[in-house]
């Protein structure tokens, strides 16, 4: 599995949403129906699944899922 | 049937007085029981005496107002029970002063300890409660912290800020059903109270409709039932235990 297909599992499963819904642009408060706790256990579902540490400075950045894609990409990458 | 079976407790501040009151009563109850406190010789004493009412004890040495005490006192009971059912922070400390004579390191000292391990012991464990999704964390504040006290400034801020602190977490985590209440003890016959003088604690009774002090093991009462599944609807809420002396 892409790392890509794995974060939108990760978002469907968390958020309980329809995968059609797990856009690129799809914003996880605005448009994906989550909430502020909601959007901290997402990071930590990364953190276990990637095994990476996503400070907290980073995570407040990670809003959409695109943006969830592209940094865990660099993160991967740049470890 | 034991109202704790086979919960994980912490407790913080559990070598004496009123969080060794806490562990005994759990232990009792069937909980798998982790006690801290900063003194090693009293740690251990705990331990065995726990263990000797049948309970399996973790001992970990922490110095809550300090972070990475608090982390490692989370790590440390994972590594052994893989879960936190229960965390009562009830570590504290005085530093009595009058305001004018109070120095900034006695105002520290308290408000790092009291409320800053507070906050430092739930950021800790918060993780892990929310992806359990049950927990019932237990703040142990004051009546001080109700109605003030002179010569307690630094314990009475504290104490009132334990409240503001258990409130608002318990709002933050509700939706995974993780509760937080605070217990408010009264005068308890502790170490912390057996520096008073005489007169002064003549003069306390007055003031409590029971006319007695109380015992640890009247808040560890309260403490167990907080903890345990009957109090799966109580959160954000303080409770006295006070002899009736702050209504």
């Amino acid at each position: 599995m892409s790392l890509e297909e794995k974060v939108k599992d990760i978002i469907v499963d968390k958020l309980g949403v329809d995968p059609e819904k797990v856009k690129p642009e799809a914003h996880f408060i605005d448009d994906l129906g989550a909430d502020s706790l909601d959007t901290v256990e997402l990071v930590m579902a990364f953190e276990d699944e990637f095994d990476v540490e996503i400070p907290d400075e980073d995570a407040q950045q990670i809003t959409t899922v695109g943006s969830a894609i592209e940094y865990l990409s660099k993160k991967i990458k740049s470890e | 049937m034991s109202k704790l079976a086979n919960k994980v407790a912490v407790i913080t501040g559990s070598t004496r007085g009123i969080g060794a009151a806490i562990a005994r009563e759990m232990a009792r109850e069937g909980a798998r029981v982790v006690i801290s406190g900063r003194n090693q010789t009293r740690l251990q004493d705990m331990q065995k005496e726990l263990e000797g009412l049948g309970a399996e004890v973790l001992a970990v040495p922490a110095d809550v107002s300090k972070m990475d005490d608090a982390k490692n006192l989370i790590e440390k009971t994972l590594e052994k029970f893989e879960r936190i059912d229960i965390l009562v922070n009830n570590a504290g400390i005085t530093r009595d002063n009058l305001l004018m004579r109070m120095s900034e390191q006695e105002w520290d000292e308290v408000i790092n300890t009291n409320l800053k391990g507070t906050f430092n012991c739930i950021k800790a464990a918060t993780r892990q409660l929310m992806r359990q999704r049950y927990g019932r964390i237990i703040n142990i504040t004051s009546v001080v912290g109700l109605q003030g006290n002179a010569g307690q400034v630094n314990y009475a801020a504290s104490k009132a800020g334990i409240i503001g602190l258990t409130k608002s977490v318990a709002r933050e985590l509700a939706s995974r059903h993780v509760t937080c209440n605070a217990v408010a003890p009264g005068f308890i016959e502790t170490d912390m109270t057996a520096a008073l003088d005489e007169k002064i604690v003549e003069e306390l009774k007055k003031q409590i409709p029971l006319s007695r002090l109380g015992q640890p093991e009247d808040v560890a009462k309260m403490v167990v039932f907080l903890a345990s599944d009957d109090a799966s609807y109580i959160t954000g809420q303080v409770f006295n235990v006070d002899g009736g002396m702050v209504m």
